[in-house]
């Protein structure tokens, strides 16, 4: 190898002395030693996430004919996704739905997270294990379970019947996006609970104390103080359930009913049934775009009002 | 010091919420163990009696062992393998002043924020293209990407959580790099690579969405499960089998938790 580089004159101490300056540089040049034990995972990640995406998206300009694509560029499937008015409507819910189950779910959880952070003394740990608990168990199953509650002959309609509260069965709580919000919020709580938490617990105790003693009461010190500073972790919490939800496929194949479908559901039966990958891969396309303009002006827009309080 | 206990004072409506809250977590997750010892198919109230023969049935079916057997593998195989990267990548990005460290950083965390759905659609797409049939390999492939930024998430506190020096100290007295790595450095990390390994395990295991699309003729657990919910007869087998799941995956969660204690607190006392 080194034979053609360096030339005819090659002598062993040449040899050496171009390797020695190898390894020197290796050795001395900090971030190329750091980017060589990166670059496995590095290499990995490039592979398993730009390529697919690059292929996603050329493939979104094709054309599905019969069982064949059409491979010329087309703006085809977007304009067909905004002429047709059911994949905004599909979108426009996905986006309602996952927000209030968002909003709600960081809502229910202040409260937790703000207990467990102030006044919890002994077994925190033990607190946040039994918080944290219910989401090692099977997605499917914790979505099924608000099946098992809430269906027509479900827990809720069964067992208000047999101790003769109604007598026929709700049918508006399955199949519903309200059973979707619900069914959501309870599945991501503790994504929720734990930034909340985290955030919560950073918060310098002397900070308080000083309100308290500059004549704040409980309420004024909270608003303040206390919301402000866990800011971060409320924002962080809407992100991390928003942006999943979005594109949830089981809580609304399961729960949703025809109200309830959501744009994943969608995207599926393009990959199924219906067998447009293009479209469907048009429409992957759209919700992450969508997703992603979401995210990033609710973060502008929170980061913006932090600076304001700070 | 009045102050303190004045801002620490218990409030007792803050309680009752917490414990009502605690409720509406486990509430729901708890009717799968108790319908599924209900002696009916159907799962509504009052109960009928109760059974055994769901779980009798369950340990004579033989798909859903394959399935097990099949998510065991991928997870297994996807955990390992990225727990592999993720410390690579941790040591990496904790060790080393690195330009432009940041934004790289960040895209290996992408698949953080983006809906699995999306990646489960790109790689079929991808797959298909590229002629290579659906499998369970497809499957770990796409566990892989999605689990690498839960490992390195995990393992980057851990290797900023002990002292760089002790390397340096192990390199100045003769380890050569793999030495230090495999007498010193793994042996600290040790609890966060636990830690990492089932993290990835569990999250692989409960997959759905991207082995919805890329899984072949052989299911995972989870596809199995959901073929199952089409069947109302079916659905008391699904429930003991999730009760199942449930008991194995609590167990988990304490050990994972107990091993992450230990770790803590070795820490704590060789910091002292």
């Amino acid at each position: 190898m080194s034979t053609t580089t360096v030339g005819t004159h090659v002598t062993p101490s040449n040899v050496n002395r171009t390797r020695d300056r190898i390894t020197a540089m290796f050795l001395g040049n900090e971030a190329l030693r750091g980017y060589t034990l990166l670059s496995p995972t590095l290499v990995v990640m490039a592979i398993g996430i730009l390529v697919p995406f690059a292929i996603l998206l050329t493939m979104s300009f094709w054309t599905q004919v019969a069982f064949e694509f059409d491979t010329t560029p087309s703006l085809n499937n977007y304009a067909k996704a905004l002429e047709h008015p059911v994949y905004e409507t599909l979108l426009w819910r996905s986006i309602m739905i996952s927000g209030a189950c968002s909003i709600a779910t960081v809502l229910l959880s202040y409260p937790m997270a703000y207990y467990v952070a102030f006044h919890v003394k002994r077994y925190k740990m033990l607190w946040i294990i039994l918080m944290t608990l219910p989401f090692w168990t099977s997605y499917l199953l914790r979505v099924f379970a608000w099946k098992v509650i809430l269906g027509f002959n479900g827990v809720i309609n069964s067992g208000l019947k047999s101790v003769g509260i109604i007598e026929q069965p709700m049918e508006f709580l399955l199949y519903s996006p309200t059973a979707v919000v619900i069914t959501l919020a309870h599945a991501w709580a503790a994504f929720a609970i734990l930034p909340i938490y985290v955030s919560l617990e950073k918060i310098d105790r002397s900070l308080l104390e000083a309100a308290t003693d500059l004549g704040d009461g409980p309420v004024a010190r909270f608003f303040r103080i206390t919301l402000p500073l866990s800011l971060p972790g409320i924002i962080a919490a809407t992100l991390i359930i928003f942006i999943p939800t979005v594109g949830d496929y089981v809580t609304p194949a399961l729960l949703g009913g025809p109200d309830g479908i959501m744009m994943a559901n969608m995207i599926q039966a393009m990959f199924g049934k219906v067998n447009d990958w293009p479209m469907g891969a048009a429409l992957s396309v759209g919700m992450m775009v969508t997703v992603a303009v979401f995210a990033i002006t609710f973060m502008f827009v929170s980061r913006k009002a932090t600076e304001q309080i700070g | 010091m009045s102050e303190v206990s004045y801002i620490d004072r218990p409030n007792r409506t803050l309680a009752v919420y917490a414990i009502a809250y605690l409720l509406f977590l486990y509430i729901p997750v708890l009717f799968l163990p108790l319908f599924s010892f209900n002696d009916a198919i159907y799962v509504a109230f009052p109960l009928k009696g109760f059974t055994t023969k769901w779980y009798e049935q369950l340990f004579n079916n033989e798909p859903m062992f394959a399935a097990l057997l099949n998510s065991v593998q991928v997870g297994a195989v996807t955990a390992t393998v990225s727990t592999l990267l993720g410390v690579f990548a941790a040591k990496a990005v904790t060790r080393y002043r690195m330009p432009g460290k940041n934004p790289v950083v960040g895209f290996i965390m992408l698949p953080l924020v983006i809906p699995g759905i999306i990646f489960g659609v790109a790689l079929l797409i991808l797959m298909s293209r590229l002629g290579v049939p659906l499998s369970l390999y497809t499957v770990t492939l796409g566990h892989i990407i999605v689990c690498v930024p839960f490992s390195m998430a995990t393992l980057i506190p851990r290797f900023e959580g002990f002292d760089k020096s002790i390397e340096e100290a192990s390199a100045d007295l003769g380890e050569n790099m793999f030495g230090t790595f495999w007498r010193v450095t793994l042996p600290m990390v040790f609890p966060g690579l636990v830690a990492s390994f089932l993290l990835c395990f569990t999250i692989s295991f409960d997959e759905f969405i991207m082995a919805f699309f890329l899984s072949g003729t052989e299911p995972t657990l989870p596809i199995f499960i959901w073929n199952q919910l089409r069947f109302p007869q079916r659905v008391p087998g699904v429930l003991a089998l999730g009760t199942i799941i449930l008991v194995i995956s609590f167990a988990v969660v304490f050990f994972a938790q107990w091993i992450r204690n230990v770790g803590i607190h070795d820490k704590t006392k060789r910091g002292m």
